[in-house]
């Protein structure tokens, strides 16, 4: 690789032709502020936030778009540099809606931490006045856009368009009338939105933000009358940490329960004992079309943002999906009927609240087909990861203090191969430890699968089971599974089983979770990071395949016979349909 | 291809043709919507949502390029298109006035189209007649040194 010399407000440093010179710069301990930048997803030199002095350029140049070359001298702070910053960032704020008290990204948004960065300290243009805010998108039950927050920086686009190839947010009109919204003035809801919060992960203020729960689980918590029970989906315990300052990775599960549980609710279970289900069904459905000549490939259906592109873009492989419910909606449907029936408690006063990483779950608990296939609704409010820490902000619990807890008796009981769900990979994973289980009849001790692992956008292996070979694919990302189902479509790849999962990374980087600014995201694998402690949370626990769960294994026992049974399938299972584009 | 609210007709076959033309052709969508816009009219929803599907383009895009350009409209123009200069000479000469008058005297705002469909108010910018300032057209007459009392006997030649 040829390498290029450069100066850096006079550091001499020595980086790969191709570096731009934003990354060139933190090799010389330069940190140059940046608002539109977001690596691997917009690269556009928009903002103009990074620019920089170039000895003998004419302009100040965007320092995230501009390619270092041999003996480049490159002045980063100067009075020149810093009065064009503060008056590009003046002007993006004489357009926003300035009442940050009241905006859910506060202390977490980074036109704000650039106003402190830059020493915005007077903003010489009036704010925007109440006559002249765009009306706020709020009808979609996942997303909501406020477009008077919205700095225009295209993160969004290019993160539904290019990275979800979703593509329903766009810049409409020009100059100063110019918006980030819908085609024709329509809701986020009346479009092919698949709900995945991605748009959410990638805004650097409050222009995108989920919408809201929390009232609705506050209410319930204070009601008497209500049995409030809490699920929290693998991934969420690992990044909800970092809402409160701990590292990316950390594990802080145990301290998690203990906060829930300070929330004042009846019962903290976990939604990974949900998933030994959904692995003791679906596992159960691959085998029985293996075996009877079903429709393969067998796609997993955990994912609702996979679910409703899979409906809009690819309606010909409906047929190819799992029928499970996801994890937390099979479990919903448990705890209102086995669990209830077992406790004794009326199934109308449990108000079951689902955490998850996930800002599509919000639209998926309010599909007609969940709500009422086991007579109740399965989940009654989905909360995501961030709602989660400002709940317990709210109640003043000092979550890196807490001791640590465990989930409550019986159905807090899980294993290693539920864990992993949270990572792109996992659901392959703890479903062929079971498969092969099952199909060899024996206790095999090999259960690590690392083909399937790693942040990837689309792996392929052929696994060895009992003398059987099963292809299986893996894809994560809604890019990546549209490559993948057109390699099947063109006839061009063959699989017997895949796991799909909308988000990129799969739920640790899902669209519900904390949210990092783009100067730590630009430079770090969260997904990579949260998925490492995934698997460290895996191997740490006594069980590891979902069979083996003794909670599961009484389920099936007293309750539903066997997986597949027709109690099972009415409870545990559901439908899709096709649905038009706009 | 599903032609979705669009009538199956001589104009939608032109359409098809043009997309079948320009599939493959990176940067063909601004050729495209000029076509679509010479066969239609205009680009209601219905023709951009062929467009979208039929070059695999997300119709976020192809509206955000849409609403980028003057040239392109969402609403049908009438039979007679009135096009009222707010070019400076004509703007402190008072077009603006003139403007007024017009969407007064036609009952619509600048974009719209009479419900009969024979008039359709724009504002354009300078078109070069700033002698004559200020200036309106309607197709291709135009209309120079006038005042706003002028408008009502102007209209009037085109209802009947």
């Amino acid at each position: 690789m040829k390498m290029i010399n450069l100066k850096i407000d006079g550091t001499p440093v020595t980086v790969p032709e191709g570096t731009t010179i934003l990354e060139a710069a933190r090799q010389a301990g330069v940190k140059i502020p940046t608002l539109c930048f977001l690596k691997d997803i917009n690269e556009i030199g928009a903002c103009r936030m990074c620019v920089v002095e170039i000895k003998g350029a004419r302009a100040l140049q965007a320092a995230c778009v501009y390619p270092v070359s041999e003996g480049l001298e490159v002045i980063t702070n100067s009075a020149k540099v810093r009065k064009a910053r503060k008056i590009t960032l003046e002007l993006i704020l004489s357009n926003h809606d300035r009442r940050c008290l009241e905006c859910s990204r506060s202390q977490n948004c980074e036109l704000q931490s650039l106003s402190r960065e830059l020493g915005v300290n007077e903003i010489r243009f009036p704010a925007l006045s109440d006559k002249k805010l765009l009306p706020i998108d709020s009808i979609s039950p996942s997303v909501v856009r406020d477009p008077n927050k919205c700095v225009l920086c295209r993160r969004c686009v290019s993160v539904c368009k290019n990275v979800q190839t979703v593509g329903v947010i766009d810049t409409m009109e020009r100059g100063y009338r110019t918006v980030v919204a819908s085609p024709f003035g329509k809701s986020l809801a009346e479009t092919p939105c698949v709900n995945c919060g991605q748009c959410i992960a990638v805004c650097p203020t409050g222009a995108l933000t989920e919408k809201s729960e929390k009232k609705e689980v506050w209410n319930a918590i204070a009601d008497p009358d209500k049995y409030v029970v809490f699920q929290t989906a693998p991934a969420v315990r690992f990044s909800i940490g970092e809402a409160f300052g701990m590292p990316i990775g950390s594990r802080p599960t145990g301290k998690m329960v203990t906060a829930i549980r300070r929330l004042g609710v009846d019962k903290v279970f976990d939604t990974d004992t949900g998933a030994d289900l959904t692995i003791m069904e679906e596992g159960t459905e691959l085998l029985n079309r293996i075996k009877n000549g079903g429709k393969l490939p067998l796609i997993t259906s955990c994912s609702p943002g996979w679910i409703k592109f899979c409906e809009h873009n690819f309606p010909d492989f409906l047929d190819n999906l799992s029928s499970c419910k996801s994890p937390h909606e099979m479990f919903g449907a448990v705890i209102k009927t086995y669990y209830a029936k077992k406790m004794d408690i009326d199934p109308a006063k449990i108000f079951v609240v689902s955490v998850m990483p996930c800002t599509a779950k919000k639209f998926e608990a309010k599909r007609d087909e969940l709500k009422n296939s086991s007579g109740y609704v399965d989940v009654d409010a989905v909360l995501t990861t961030r709602e989660l820490a400002s709940m317990i902000k709210e109640a003043g619990i000092d979550f890196t203090n807490l001791p640590d807890s465990d989930f409550d008796d019986p159905m807090g009981n899980a294993t290693g191969a539920a864990v992993i769900f949270g990572a792109t990979g996992g659901v392959m994973e703890a479903a062929l430890r079971t498969v092969a289980d099952i199909l060899t009849g024996k206790e095999l001790k090999e259960i690590d699968y690392h083909a399937v692992r790693g942040v990837e956008g689309i792996k392929t292996a052929e696994v060895e089971v009992a003398g059987k070979t099963l292809r299986v694919a893996v894809a994560s990302g809604l890019g990546n599974a549209r490559k993948l189902l057109n390699s099947i479509r063109s006839g061009e790849a063959t699989y017997d089983f895949i796991e799909i999962m909308a988000c990129p990374g799969g739920c640790v980087n899902g669209g519900g979770q904390v949210i990092q600014p783009s100067q730590v995201r630009s430079w770090v694998d969260l997904r990579a990071l949260r998925a490492k402690a995934t698997y460290e949370e895996d191997a740490a626990l006594p069980i590891r395949k979902s069979h083996e769960n003794p909670v599961i294994k009484a389920l099936y026992s007293e309750f539903y016979g066997e997986p597949g049974s027709e109690l099972a399938h009415h409870d545990l299972h559901t439908h899709y349909h096709k649905r038009d584009n706009y | 291809m599903d032609n979705g609210c669009l009538k199956n007709d001589e104009k939608y076959q032109k359409l098809l043709e043009v997309i079948e033309a320009n599939k493959n052709i990176r940067g063909s969508l601004i050729r495209v919507l000029h076509d679509a816009q010479e066969i239609y009219g205009y680009l209601p929803i219905e023709v951009q949502k062929v467009v979208a599907e039929g070059l695999g383009i997300p119709l976020a895009e192809v509206y955000g390029v849409v609403t980028f350009y003057a040239q392109f409209s969402t609403k049908p123009k009438g039979e007679y298109k009135v096009s009222v200069c707010l070019g400076t000479a004509c703007y402190v000469k008072g077009s603006d006035k003139l403007l007024e008058k017009l969407q007064e005297e036609l009952g619509i705002k600048v974009g719209d189209c009479t419900q009969d469909g024979k008039f359709s108010i724009e504002a354009c910018r300078c078109i070069g007649a700033c002698g004559l300032a200020p200036v309106f057209t309607i197709n291709s007459d135009v209309y120079g040194k006038k005042i706003p009392d002028d408008v009502p006997g102007i209209i009037a030649k085109y209802k009947n």
